[in-house]
């Protein structure tokens, strides 16, 4: 995973509740075996509107998503965190997120960050107001700041660590291999297996 | 203080539990498919890992499919299910292949084995897995990354979801369904009035369910955002498992089903937040909009944005349903019937839209998918497939099919259908496509009359 650390950018305002993980990537692109090459299915079906505001010229080259309530719901296609981050976006704000989406986030390190309803809005005026905003959003600090302007977020301290030293929970684990040796060993002799 | 179901299953599962960490959860059942793995596969190879636990894993071929026979011809589904294949040999996992008498929508298998037994922990890397809470197990969708990490350890680091109680009270009336109620319950609380919760389904509706009930009410708790949803196990669970392929036999059984009785809430345990539903008052429920949430009694009509919780978003989703508000629902034309899928495409399912075809024709496309190769022998046996077929509706092979298009069964741009699915987000069932969710009651009446219906308007016109 790449760490994340400071991130300073431009941010695209998507003015729009409930991005379902099937509009940041729909299913026909999911047929991919390999990690790579997703960008171009990020948000597809809404890029044919030219008036989408990814085909502004203004946003190109925006890396901080700032989105509507309840981003990435629906499917737990990781596949819409991979198109995120190989379009170029390092960061979503919103004031929610599905749980899925959060989860898989912070396993690639794309920093999904939650803020109130209201600094949302201001983030996406600020933005459509001058497209050339820099935003800068410090996880060390947990804060997001931007023309004068800031907002604490809330992250676990867990989470914050694994992203900024870039750490692969696999190998977390599996410091705990003798913890999970000696659970298999007392589980419950009904359960079942797949042979 | 008492515990919860959720919270007596999760301490039983918890490996490792340090101050400031997730808790290192164990997990029972790993199930696999051939969308979310094949880079999970890959990462193993990469870091010279195997599967921990092959014998807690199963595989089955499901989004892919064609549901007629014959082999995939489109070249990129092709390559991604023999990808799984070439993967669960390499590293000895169990698969059901197309044409397999074991194959079947993921969600569908693992409960007709007797895989998903109460208490369990069990994950897949598909959303719909909160499926299988319905006997009393935890079960979540992951992402691929946390697909690759079950491989490789078998456990997920996790916090422990806050808890939700959903009590429905008093009898669903007659006509109306598991399918409706939880329709009503997700526009109830909206799509994200479950995130960052695992609900416990509740009360005495939900204890008069059969299984196949519970697994439709517990498959839509991602629809309204939860990480679970899940119902105390009782005599109906052990009634469904007891024999299965997989279940406990003998003096196992006995130990389990012991064990099982004691996983129920305790009286004195506290719930994060209690939701309330009579459902008595409920109808059949259809959906209007572009999310799950945006749902409505089958007798109302179409909302105005301005009454709705998000007028930004309906109207919205109601140019995209291309809807005038004020619309009698039950006067929206559609086009194509889906009957099936992880939500509704069991036997329950089949016989109830059996049930509204039979003696009657359809003026729709209709398709009828059972959810795996067993539910479609099973309604063979019964002669279900013969009042579909003589009712003018397709009798398709087991798969995902229309819920999602990433298979031949698509709408076509502008296309309007009553899908018993789970989703009706912009272009779920292909592309420009306008889904209303429906159960397989309402489904079927539609297809008769090809405007959304109910079967007891269906009644009152012989």
């Amino acid at each position: 995973m790449e760490a994340f650390t400071t991130h300073t950018g431009r941010a695209v305002p998507l003015r729009r509740s409930n991005v379902d993980t099937d509009q940041i990537i729909p299913a026909v692109w999911l047929k991919q075996v390999s990690r790579t090459g997703f960008e171009k299915g990020l948000f597809s079906a809404w890029r044919e509107d030219p008036e989408f505001i990814l085909n502004q010229p203004a946003y190109q080259g925006a890396s901080i998503l700032v989105s509507g309530p309840d981003f990435g719901t629906g499917s737990s296609r990781e596949h819409a965190v991979w198109a995120l981050q190989q379009y170029g976006f390092r960061v979503v704000i919103a004031e929610r997120f599905g749980d899925i989406f959060r989860n898989n986030a912070t396993k690639m390190g794309l920093l999904p960050v939650v803020l109130p309803a209201g600094t949302v809005e201001a983030l996406q005026t600020a933005a459509e107001a001058d497209p050339e905003l820099e935003v800068t959003v410090d996880l060390g600090e947990r804060q997001v700041r931007w023309g004068g302007e800031s907002a604490g977020f809330e992250i676990d301290d867990y989470t914050r660590w694994r992203l900024m030293e870039g750490l692969d929970d696999i190998g977390l684990t599996l410091r705990n291999a003798d913890d999970i040796a000696a659970y298999e060993n007392g589980r419950q002799p009904w359960l079942p297996t797949t042979v | 203080m008492g515990r919860t179901l959720a919270e007596k299953v999760w301490e039983q599962h918890v490996v490792r539990r340090a101050e400031g960490e997730p808790d290192l959860l164990y997990i029972d059942l790993h199930l696999v498919h051939e969308v979310t793995s094949p880079q999970a596969f890959d990462g193993l190879r990469m870091a010279g890992r195997g599967v921990r636990r092959p014998d807690l894993t199963i595989a089955t071929e499901d989004h892919n499919v064609p549901t007629v026979l014959g082999p995939i011809t489109d070249p990129v589904s092709k390559t991604q299910v023999e990808t799984l294949r070439k993967n669960c040999a390499e590293f000895g996992v169990r698969l059901h292949p197309m044409g397999d008498a074991g194959q079947g929508v993921v969600h569908i298998i693992g409960p007709q084995f007797g895989l998903t037994q109460p208490g369990m922990t069990i994950v897949c890397g598909d959303s719909h897995t909160s499926t299988h809470g319905a006997f009393g197990a935890i079960a979540f969708g992951i992402g691929t990354s946390e697909v690759e990490h079950v491989l490789a350890t078998q456990t997920l680091p996790a916090y422990r979801p806050k808890t939700m109680a959903i009590e429905v009270s008093g009898e669903l009336p007659v006509g109306v369904t598991a399918k409706d109620l939880i329709l009503a319950i997700i526009a109830k609380i909206g799509t994200g009035g479950g995130q960052g919760y695992i609900v416990e389904y509740r009360g005495e509706a939900i204890r008069k369910l059969s299984m196949e009930g519970r697994m439709t009410v517990c498959n839509m708790s991602i629809e309204a955002g939860a990480r679970a949803g899940l119902i105390a196990p009782d005599e109906t669970t052990f009634a469904y498992l007891k024999g299965r392929p997989h279940a406990p036999a003998g003096e196992r059984w006995d130990a389990a089903v012991a064990y099982w009785k004691s996983l129920a809430t305790d009286e004195d345990a506290v719930f994060d937040t209690v939701v309330e539903i009579d459902a008595s008052t409920l109808t059949p429920f259809v959906t209007w909009g572009t999310n799950p949430g945006q749902g409505a009694p089958l007798g109302g009509a179409v909302p105005a944005p301005e009454e709705t919780g998000d007028p930004a978003a309906a109207r919205r989703a109601l140019e995209y349903m291309d809807l005038t508000p004020g619309t009698p629902l039950r006067e929206i034309q559609v086009d194509t019937v889906f009957v099936g899928s992880c939500t509704n495409g069991r036997l329950e399912d089949l016989r109830a839209a059996a049930e509204v075809l039979r003696g009657r024709r359809v003026v729709t496309r209709t398709l009828i998918v059972p959810g795996s190769m067993l539910v479609k022998l099973q309604a063979e046996q019964e002669g279900l497939h013969e009042v579909f077929k003589a009712a003018g509706a397709e009798w398709r092979e087991a798969g995902c099919s229309m819920c999602l298009g990433m298979n031949p069964d698509t709408l076509a741009p502008g296309e309007r259908s009553a899908s018993t699915s789970n989703r009706n987000f912009e272009g779920r069932q292909g592309k420009g496509g306008r889904t209303h969710l429906v159960s397989p009651a309402v489904a079927a009446a539609t297809a008769v009359t090809g405007k959304l219906t109910a079967p007891a308007d269906l009644a009152q016109e012989i």
